[in-house]
């Protein structure tokens, strides 16, 4: 039954549909399509048809000092920023779903602000209070504001795996003699690996990227999208594009991975809404 | 089950935090923006509503406020146009590639919005790809000038940055549809057309209306792709609040949009959560 009546929708759906599909899908993909091809375009980063293909650009890159001093800056931050996020991220989420405390309505809508919150207000806000407190902008007030901003993607994370965990777990091993520093460790972390891991994987992606925070807090020294910035507005070479498709394909490996680990983990087909999740903040 | 100690250890730390680097700051926001400039260019600390004042009497903020949002309007029109017809192909004929297309309309998030704004730039340009595509098949002799530096760019590229955000949470909703009161409306004669218009889509509105929010207020407070893409008839309401915080030097008018702009969004993401709870049928 169920089979019969799928392949005769099947048949069913109008032609525009596949159409407008197909073209969706080409325009999501033209403009990385295109940053790819002119990676390796001789004549810079238009004309068409692209000319003299060329490695060049990637040996330009890889010799580009300032390009890499920035990757590793960026680096340095993701991994700084998913430390703070799931550091207060994940207590976070267990004190909004076993403790009660005043103040509790205003600290859930206050987590979950910044990240549907123009970037602009979280980062000049941030700059005003450093700004007072005399605090210098280095890679560490980025930091800051980066582990601070992203903090709601471990706590709606971690608050949706724990309301699908089961609790007689823990309070097992809590009769049986362990304290809650080992419970927490031994039964309540390790049921929480897959949101955790896809928290981390999320923040660190997210705070790669990040340009609008990072903007006004920004030091001496550059994360990736700030170099870039700066370097789009010196006028543009294909060394862009080549930074940009490296770094791609590394996404590309890291959803792959994610999405082999979240299959394993029979919760398929919503990998990688982790954004979405973390956006509708439903932390009630 | 849990010690009053736990919920202290566990609640504690990530209130101190958010309160010292979210509370604080965004208060401090709220206080710069009742402050003012002295001419010798330091803050003055006195207490006023010159700011807000002065936000309405002149025409220029205003005006680009509802620029922003005519956007951000259209940008979240498109976006739903491009999305809604996506997911709805994707949920209901998806069949066994279903769960691959699904990653594919991922994939570009994992792309550098900042690499994406500038690929359209790439393709835009007067000498971009699209323009020297059409002089070399010679649909056009001159450049188009308009594609690049202009509302229409910026409209392009955050429609492009901002689809897959509306796709997803529509896309759940209409996952969330149970398939049997599809069937239960085929077999009692209701038409393709009918069953979509009233069972499908009215069981997705609550989806809609997130994903339209998340257009919406993403790309309302954008700063990056007006400067890169926008020209000077592009420009949105957050170029001015930079300038404010940089040349213009004037940190508590900035305060003061950047306040508006926070009310602004509190209040569609509160009427949006309303909306929602009133359309689900949950």
């Amino acid at each position: 039954m169920e089979l019969r009546v799928s392949k005769a929708k099947v048949s069913e759906y109008p032609a525009w549909l596949i159409f407008h599909t197909v073209a969706v899908f080409a325009f999501l993909y033209l403009p990385i399509a295109v940053l790819i091809l002119y990676s390796f375009n001789g004549e810079g980063v238009g004309g068409f048809p692209p000319h003299h293909l060329t490695l060049d650009w990637y040996r330009t890159l890889f010799a580009d000092g300032p390009i890499w001093d920035a990757v590793l800056n960026s680096l340095y931050v993701a991994l700084a920023a998913v430390a703070i996020a799931l550091g207060f991220g994940v207590p976070a989420a267990l004190a909004l779903e076993r403790a009660q405390f005043p103040g509790k309505t205003i600290f859930r809508r206050l987590v979950l602000l910044p990240l549907i919150l123009p970037g602009i207000i979280t980062g000049l806000s941030l700059l005003m209070l450093f700004n007072i407190l005399g605090v210098k902008l280095s890679l560490l007030t980025i930091v800051l504001g980066h582990g601070t901003a992203l903090i709601s993607v471990a706590t709606t994370e971690v608050f949706a795996g724990l309301q699908k965990l089961d609790r007689a777990q823990e309070e097992a091993s809590l009769d049986l003699g362990a304290n809650y520093w080992q419970t927490f460790w031994r039964v309540t972390v390790p049921n929480l690996k897959l949101p955790i891991i896809g928290a981390a994987l999320l923040i660190f992606t997210l705070s790669m990227d990040e340009i609008a925070v990072s903007f006004f807090l920004i030091g001496r020294d550059n994360t990736l999208p700030l170099e870039i910035w700066g370097r789009l507005r010196r006028g543009i070479t294909p060394e862009i594009n080549a930074v940009s498709t490296i770094i791609f394909l590394f996404s590309l490996v890291a959803i792959v991975f994610w999405y082999r680990l979240r299959v394993r983990g029979e919760a398929g087909a919503e990998a990688g809404a982790e954004i979405v999740t973390a956006l509708e903040g439903d932390l009630a | 089950m849990f010690s009053r100690a736990y919920k202290a250890a566990v609640t504690l730390p990530p209130l101190v935090w958010v309160a010292a680097f979210l509370l604080t700051p965004y208060l401090l926001m709220f206080s710069y923006s009742f402050w003012s400039v002295s001419p010798a260019q330091t803050i003055v600390h006195s207490w006023s509503l010159g700011n807000y004042s002065e936000l309405a009497r002149v025409d220029v903020y205003w005006q680009t406020l509802l620029r922003s949002m005519w956007i951000a309007a259209r940008v979240t029109i498109f976006s739903l146009l491009l999305g809604y017809p996506l997911a709805y192909f994707l949920s209901f004929y998806g069949g066994k590639k279903k769960d691959l297309l699904y990653q594919l309309v991922i994939i570009p998030l994992w792309v550098s919005y900042l690499v994406r704004a500038y690929a359209w730039k790439t393709i835009l340009g007067s000498d971009g790809v699209l323009n020297t595509l059409l002089q070399y098949v010679h649909a056009t002799k001159h450049p188009l000038e308009f594609l690049l530096y202009s509302p229409f760019a910026v409209v392009l590229t955050l429609t492009h940055i901002y689809t897959p955000f509306a796709f997803l949470p529509i896309y759940a909703a209409l996952e969330h549809i149970p398939r049997n009161l599809v069937e239960a409306s085929h077999d009692l004669g209701a038409s393709p057309g009918q069953t979509f218009w009233k069972i499908i889509f009215p069981l997705s509105i609550p989806g809609v209306i997130a994903g339209a929010t998340f257009a919406f207020v993403l790309s309302l407070g954008d700063f990056l792709a007006p400067l890169l893409l926008g020209g000077p008839s592009g420009i949105m309401i957050s170029n001015i609040v930079v300038s404010l915080f940089g040349a213009a030097y004037n940190w508590p008018l900035g305060a003061a949009i950047s306040f508006c702009m926070l009310l602004l969004v509190v209040s569609l993401l509160f009427f949006s959560e309303r909306l929602e709870k009133k359309w689900s049928y949950a």
